[in-house]
């Protein structure tokens, strides 16, 4: 696993947005936008940052750039479209009657430092079509598949999934 | 609006169904983790939708449902896999032409 003592520590827009976040989710769980509400909300989302920021240095991984969210929509898109395949996918797997798998461990390269990128990263490989995330020893994670058909480069397949999202996430994520 | 909503809980129920029978018929706990996670995950935000579309309201609440079934659910299945990774399973492998091979060998060291 990653050591915690490598991450950057957290900058002051790192704290804002820990602040705008943890301020979000207060709003989207009360449901409504009364004066109330939003200023009680504010005072406690300070109290929360301030109190557990220094334990979520995994946000440090997040890049704070103006297009950050136009990447995020995007990664959101492609793996939305991945989740989808793969349980169309996994649905003819189980449903056929000869139960077509032939499963096989794979490791694969990433090129995202951070914590939260490699967390992002092994999460959407578990749910694109074929593949789970076992184990991520620094910048290797070990990939199952459920089917490798004969004479296909494993690596280079997995290589391409992983490159897939890595080209999304890099643009909000270390 | 009504059908609509009775038809993505349909889809939900569906793939909540398929999660638990590529339970029963994956022969090593890897492939259950695969069928089940994605399975289960997309049945659940297909029901938060359907639900959504019931009681548009409830939208934020089920929002944050959402993203959180989305960053979790693959974590608890990344654990538990390497779990059974690091404890020495080996994933499953068909054995050619032996037509009883899906009685998998490492069948009761994953259960």
């Amino acid at each position: 696993m990653d050591n915690i003592s490598r991450a950057p520590p957290l900058t002051l827009p790192h704290y804002l947005f820990i602040f705008a976040t943890v301020y979000l989710l207060w709003l989207l769980l009360v449901g409504e936008l009364s004066r109330q509400e939003l200023i009680l909300g504010g005072l406690v989302s300070l109290v929360v940052t301030l109190v557990s920021a220094p334990h979520l240095l995994i946000f440090g991984g997040v890049k704070l750039r103006i297009d950050a969210p136009l990447h995020l929509l995007r990664y959101l898109g492609y793996f939305f479209v991945a989740l989808i395949r793969a349980n169309l996918d996994m649905a003819r797997r189980i449903l056929s009657p000869s139960l077509p798998i032939n499963p096989r461990m794979v490791e694969v390269e990433t090129g995202l430092r951070s914590t939260l990128g490699r967390l992002m990263l092994a999460n959407s490989i578990t749910l694109t079509p074929g593949t789970l995330s076992v184990d991520v020893k620094d910048n290797h994670i070990l990939v199952h598949w459920v089917d490798v058909s004969p004479g296909v480069d494993l690596e280079a397949a997995t290589r391409e999934i992983a490159a897939g999202f890595e080209r999304h996430l890099s643009g909000f994520l270390r | 609006m009504r059908l609509l909503a009775d038809l993505f809980l349909l889809i939900g129920a569906a793939f909540a169904l398929l999660g638990a029978l590529g339970l029963l018929r994956m022969p090593d706990t890897y492939n259950r983790i695969q069928a089940g996670t994605k399975a289960v995950t997309l049945g659940a935000l297909s029901f938060i939708l359907g639900i959504g579309l019931l009681y548009p309201g409830w939208w934020a609440k089920l929002l944050v449902i959402a993203g959180f079934i989305l960053f979790t659910n693959p974590v608890g299945s990344s654990s538990i896999a390497r779990a059974i990774h690091l404890a020495g399973t080996q994933p499953w492998q068909r054995a050619s032409s032996d037509p009883l091979a899906l009685k998998a060998p490492q069948e009761d060291k994953s259960a």
